[in-house]
């Protein structure tokens, strides 16, 4: 009824005609007028860096450009965010009943209690001929790769249980690994590294990589990185088949690998205790780290690049920040582990003779307790692999393959246009042609991969140097005061010199103000760390407090 | 203003003295030819003065007494004017003025287009494709009287302007109800809209048909039901009828026109020859003939009397329409059922309404024995609807038996949840049967809101399924156990032994603060352990490196021309030693147990930024406006769009000319002259037009409509 009025009244006043106009085209009230609102925890999700203030005189052109970039940058973390509500699925868990631990929970409890599919997923492969298996799932997690010390290889899609191939090499298997595709891997065999196709037929045999013990491949890079027994780390690009760098690191036997996912940094474990981080653009190693006392065992980093486990011979556990590359806490594991794996959802996986065992919660700042699952095997294992996208563990030891149904372990969303566990063979060839146009130079390779989008301030500073010279003036300087000229007297040399000095003053009472204030903050803060070290509280940030 | 008016006075009386003539005087001799340009005039020579000018103006009527007034004003006042500017200072300062009005009008534009995201050209392009009404209209306002009735006209009928979903009636009707009637009136609309289409399909089709007879037939139909809604509306509504009137007129005047009915066509004097012979043809010319006169027949506005004669006459014509349906009206409704499908539009001629009512009745019956026997379980005022609900619907309705049913499921929902509890156990098996079948055959579940109705239909299905799953699942899940127990070997599982095995199962863990870490590490390190000493001796070997090292320049035998073991002071050498500034403290400084490198990598320097890009002031300003990536592999798709989107777009095809002013000013004012109103009736003063020349052209002075003055402005 309301409406019915306000309407005959407004088309009968015949002079108010832009009303008119507004009235008949907001016929419909949206109840729920503009954008949806994003919460600010996603918002925050997604947020890149830090907003960039506007100076306070800047240029009508600076405030511009920088207007654009925030609105910009703004509107694609809105939009990111709220394209997160697409990522729908959750992780799995694992609970034990009162007063049960969950690491008493056998694998054929669960496999019974699960549905038929995931109860599937937990099987034996009895392959005790050929000695301790390594293994590798493919990026997507559909194959599984697995290699047997005395030869046996073979890659098998573990969830239709279709076996691709099989051969024996004869002679020794170091180590094997997928390449980019299912359709690719190398096989570091006892002296050439080998390149197999998903048949079994032999592609290459490269013969600069000789005496190869570990492997790790750089997706993004398509580097397949090798350690080798001479203590060489070497890098070949797979797609165009060249060795990108050789280094000898001079450490001796390098069988301990693994890469940092975030920067594609190779890190190296070596027996005198120490962890080397590598890049292939630098002869010596990024960072050496002490860890251990002993040899390293075994070494993991996390997805995030945050985090680094260790194992050594001295039966130590430890968890890094590599960030800030400080030890976050260290347990000891009385049987010491000899194999390493973290999962996409950050739970640790360590084989401490024949008992695998799972650990949760262990990146971060509280302490390993116990473990969250425990499975016992036959033989002494030789590999640990968490499946992408599965809540499987893959565990190779010296009677075969074991998978392991580990609930929470895989990332239960996955980016499909990167890695697609569903994917055609159509799509695969299309993400492989995406993925080599968007192939990242090993050069771009370092600690810090945002390093790109950063100025170049050696140089930067060398040419404003240069400039500077040529000039005879510095261009970005701040202008010098010059006193305007006055008249009636006012110019003369002491007046200027006066109104010189004024200035001169004010810029050094800012500075004054400026280091004060500086001053005050670091007192504060330093208050506030006493104030904390008497209350012992410390939080998971204060690591990065150098 | 006087002021002004004054100058501009002056300059007009300047610019006639510009080129003073030369003086002409009288020739003496006496010759055949005399040039046209040396014949004088009176007074030639003389200065042109304002009232010469301005003498005519007193004389013409049209002028106002207030002009007249201020024009004999400035006439009297003897202000002298200040000398003009001579030419080449004129020219000098026109020239620069309209140099700066050029440049300063596109000024702006090129600043805008600079900053522009995007450019597309050619410019001022119309987007293809159709535009909504919004976009059209917008920017339009209403200003005629006759505009404004237009619109009044269009939005008093409330049609859906914007989003033509519902109109603003429905909403209302929608808004006012609760939702069981919302539901429900949504039906009817939409039952109306069914029934609309069906109409408009059944025309199409019938408009198909090629032939004549039937459509003779037809129109013959149409015209006599035409005529009886006439006679009604003349007594319910003396206005339409007389623009009926009207109409019929105008079919008169075309026949008269055309003469189409007379024995003019080609078929008509085929008729005409086999008349002779052929009764039919006689008869179908004499029918002619009759349509002829009918139509041209002139019309008078009838009174009551000969309406009641008009009656007459249509009663005895025969109605060959009614024949079939008295045939086949014995009591098969089965055959009727088929006839009407056949033939819709008969039943429609024949509108006798009690027999069209139980022929409903019967069709109904025939149509949802499922819908009779809720009806006879139905209480009594549900009844009362389904009679109000036969009133309204109309033949056509047969067509859309479908959407009656589900109409008339609609409206008995509100009983039978009512009936429900008393209905109950008394359900029988066959009914139950009925309404599958019913379910199945008839009702087309189209929507969310018939699958709402249909619920009580579907759901003894629904309830069923689910337990067939539920057994499956159930055997699905005791099956693999089975298959698991052939699977897994029982001594590998830790099944029993793992409660046994479960303490060395659990690793003593044994905390240990980071501090205590650290200062252990440190501790050991001066201990003597070989792998920690190791390391600390690496790290000072790379410290060391690291340093930069003192440059001695002094030369071999300075100092020493006294003879060796003189040394100079150490004031003195310490001259010749430089020192480099210390480099910046390690990273690893205050970390014991980490080497890190210090050497740059350059490799990633060639592909970094090394300059700063023009309006950023320092590389902190230029790193966070760079700081979102702009690939597809973070952002959603919309966004890499937008992000990457060329600065410059250029249609393919089209050719891109120079801009010219109208590309922009277009938004501004519509004509290429820029027409500055100066005043409006209550400015009448200003009664000088001048045209400012300011650079070569003059143009007339124009007046605009009604004492409302123009000044032109030309810059070119």
């Amino acid at each position: 009824m309301l409406v019915f009025g306000f309407w005959t009244t407004k088309i009968c006043n015949t002079r108010s005609t832009q009303q008119n106009r507004n009235v008949l085209f907001c016929l419909k009230k949206d109840p729920f007028p503009g954008e949806a609102p994003i919460p600010q925890k996603q918002l925050q999700k997604f947020q890149r860096g830090k907003k960039c203030k506007v100076p306070a005189g800047a240029r009508e052109r600076l405030k511009e450009a920088i207007a654009i970039s925030e609105a910009m940058s703004e509107h694609a973390q809105k939009q990111a965010a709220r394209y997160d509500l697409l990522l729908p699925e959750d992780a799995g868990f694992l609970e034990g009943d009162e007063d049960e631990d969950t690491n008493t929970i056998s694998q054929a409890d669960i496999a019974d209690a699960v549905d038929i599919t995931s109860g599937s997923k937990y099987f034996n492969l009895h392959l005790s001929q050929f000695g301790p298996y390594r293994l590798d799932y493919s990026r997507t997690g559909r194959n599984l790769l697995v290699g047997g010390k005395k030869g046996h290889v073979a890659c098998i899609d573990w969830q239709t249980k279709d076996l691709k191939c099989e051969m024996n090499v004869m002679e020794t298997v170091n180590d094997v690994k997928w390449l980019h595709t299912e359709a690719m891997f190398a096989v570091a065999q006892k002296r050439w590294l080998y390149i197999y196709d998903s048949k079994g037929v032999e592609l290459h045999c490269v013969k600069k990589f000789n005496d190869v013990l570990r492997m790790q491949f750089l997706p993004y890079h398509f580097l397949l990185a090798t350690a080798s027994a001479t203590g060489f780390l070497q890098y070949l690009d797979v797609s165009i088949g060249k060795e990108v760098a050789a280094i000898c690191t001079k450490m001796g036997r390098l069988d301990v690998m693994a890469q940092n996912p975030h920067n594609a940094v190779i890190h190296l474990g070596h027996p005198n205790g120490t962890v080397s981080l590598w890049s292939p653009n630098q002869k010596e190693s990024l960072v050496k780290m002490l860890c251990h006392r002993g040899a390293v065992r075994s070494l993991a980093v996390d997805k995030t690049g945050t985090y680094m486990v260790t194992s050594g011979l001295d039966r130590k556990l430890k968890v890094y920040d590599i960030r800030a590359f400080k030890p976050l806490h260290s347990c000891f594991l009385p049987a010491g582990a000899s194999c390493l794996s973290l999962s996409q959802r950050g739970l640790l996986s360590a084989a401490t003779g024949e008992i695998v065992q799972v650990y949760q919660n262990v990146l971060g700042s509280n302490p390993v307790s116990k473990p969250y699952m425990a499975h016992r095997l036959r033989g002494q294992i030789w590999g640990l692999a968490y499946c992408p996208f599965e809540d499987v563990l893959g565990i190779g030891h010296g009677e075969g393959f074991t998978s392991m149904i580990v609930p929470g372990a895989g990332e239960p969303n996955f980016d499909a246009l990167d890695t697609n566990p569903y994917r055609s063979h159509k799509q695969r060839q299309e993400w492989e042609v995406k993925a080599l146009l968007e192939k990242v130079q090993p050069e771009l390779i370092g600690l810090d991969p945002g390093q790109l989008s950063k100025v170049d301030q050696a140089s930067f500073e060398q040419r404003h140097k240069e400039q500077i010279e040529a000039l005879g003036f510095d261009p970005l300087a701040k202008d010098k005061f010059k006193p305007k000229t006055k008249k009636k007297g006012r110019s003369s040399a002491g007046a200027i010199e006066k109104r010189k000095r004024k200035v001169a003053h004010e810029d050094q009472r800012d500075e004054i103000r400026q280091s004060v204030q500086e001053r005050t903050e670091r007192e504060k803060e330093l208050k506030e760390k006493s104030n904390e070290k008497k209350l012992g509280n410390k939080s998971t940030l204060d690591r990065f407090r150098k | 203003m006087q002021n002004e008016n004054l100058v501009q006075i002056s300059f007009f009386n300047q610019l006639m003295l510009v080129h003073p003539r030369k003086k002409q005087n009288e020739r003496s001799e006496a010759s055949v030819q005399v040039s046209e340009y040396f014949v004088n005039a009176e007074g030639t020579g003389d200065k042109v003065n304002l009232s010469d000018l301005l003498g005519t103006v007193e004389k013409t009527s049209g002028a106002s007494n207030k002009t007249k007034k201020q024009l004999r004003n400035l006439q009297s006042s003897k202000e002298t004017l200040e000398l003009p500017l001579n030419k080449q200072q004129t020219e000098k300062v026109s020239a620069e003025f309209s140099v700066q009005l050029l440049v300063s009008c596109w000024k702006n534009i090129i600043l805008q287009n600079q900053k522009a995201e995007q450019m597309v050209f050619p410019l001022n392009q119309e987007s293809s494709g159709p535009k909504r009404v919004e976009q059209v209209v917008a920017g339009w306002k209403v200003q005629t009287p006759l505009e404004q009735e237009i619109f009044r006209l269009l939005h008093g009928s409330r049609q859906p302007v914007n989003d033509p979903v519902l109109t603003p009636v429905e909403e209302q009707s929608l808004k006012a109800m609760s939702l069981e009637e919302a539901k429900i009136r949504r039906a009817e609309l939409q039952k109306a809209r069914a029934l609309q289409s069906y109409y408009e399909a059944k025309a199409k089709r019938e408009k198909k048909i090629k032939s004549k007879k039937y459509h003779k037939v037809q129109n013959k139909a149409k015209r006599k039901d035409f005529l009886k809604q006439f006679d009604e509306m003349v007594k319910t509504n003396p206005e339409g009828a007389l623009e009926e009137l009207k109409k019929m007129e105008l079919s008169r005047m075309e026949e008269r026109m055309s003469l189409k009915h007379q024995n003019s066509g080609k078929w008509a004097k085929s008729k005409a020859i086999m008349a002779k012979y052929d009764d039919s043809a006689r008869k179908a010319m004499q029918e002619q003939l009759q349509m002829n006169k009918d139509l041209t027949q002139k019309m008078v506005v009838p009174s009551d009397d000969e309406h009641e004669s008009i009656e007459e006459g249509l009663e005895t014509v025969p109605d060959f329409v009614n024949d079939p349906e008295t045939v086949i009206d014995p009591v098969n409704p089965w055959m009727r059922g088929q006839l009407t499908h056949e033939e819709p539009e008969v039943s429609c001629v024949t509108a006798e309404e009690v027999q069209t009512a139980e022929e409903e009745n019967e069709e109904e019956e025939i149509i949802g024995e499922f819908e009779r026997k809720r009806k006879l379980r139905q209480v009594v005022e549900e009844d009362v609807v389904e009679v109000s609900d036969k009133e309204e619907e109309e033949d056509e309705e047969e067509d859309v038996s479908e959407f009656n049913t589900l109409f008339r499921l609609m409206r008995s929902e509100k009983t039978r949840e009512g009936s429900n509890q008393t209905r109950g156990g008394l359900n029988t098996a066959g009914e139950e049967d009925e309404e599958g079948l019913l379910s199945e055959g008839q009702i087309r579940v189209r929507s969310i809101e018939d699958l709402e109705v249909l619920d009580e239909v579907v759901e003894p299905r629904a309830i069923e399924e689910p337990s067939a799953p539920q057994t499956a699942a159930a055997e699905a899940t005791s099956e693999p156990p089975h298959k698991k127990k052939r699977e897994i070997n029982l001594k590998e599982v830790l099944t029993k032994e793992a409660k046994a095995v479960r303490l060395p199962f659990l690793p003593t863990v044994v905390d240990e603060e980071e501090r205590d870490e650290q200062i252990s590490i440190i501790k050991e390190a001066f201990a003597g352990d070989d792998v920690i000493s190791d390391f600390i001796k690496d790290k000072s070997r790379q410290e060391a490196a690291g340093r930069p090292a003192v440059v001695d320049l002094t030369l071999p035998g300075w100092g020493e021309w006294g003879g060796v073991g003189l040394k100079p002071p150490r004031w003195k050498r310490k001259r010749f030693r430089i020192k480099t500034a210390p480099p910046p403290p390690r990273q690893d400084q205050k970390l014991p147990d980490v080497i890190i490198s210090e050497k740059r990598t350059a490799s990633v320097a060639s592909h970094q930024v090394s300059q700063l890009p023009f309006p950023f002031q320092n590389t902190a300003q230029f790193e966070s406006s760079i700081r979102t990536p702009i690939g597809s592999t973070w952002n959603t798709q919309t966004v890499v769009k937008n992000m990457t989107k060329p600065k410059v777009v250029t249609k393919l095809g089209a050719i891109i000319e120079p801009m010219v002013k109208e590309d922009f000013i277009k938004s501004k004012t519509t004509s290429k002259l820029w027409l500055l109103e100066i005043g409006h009736k209550k400015k009448k003063k200003k009664l000088f037009m001048f045209l400012v020349l300011w650079g070569c052209m003059l143009v007339p002075v124009r007046f605009a409509y009604n004492s409302v003055f123009v000044l032109i402005f030309f810059y070119y």
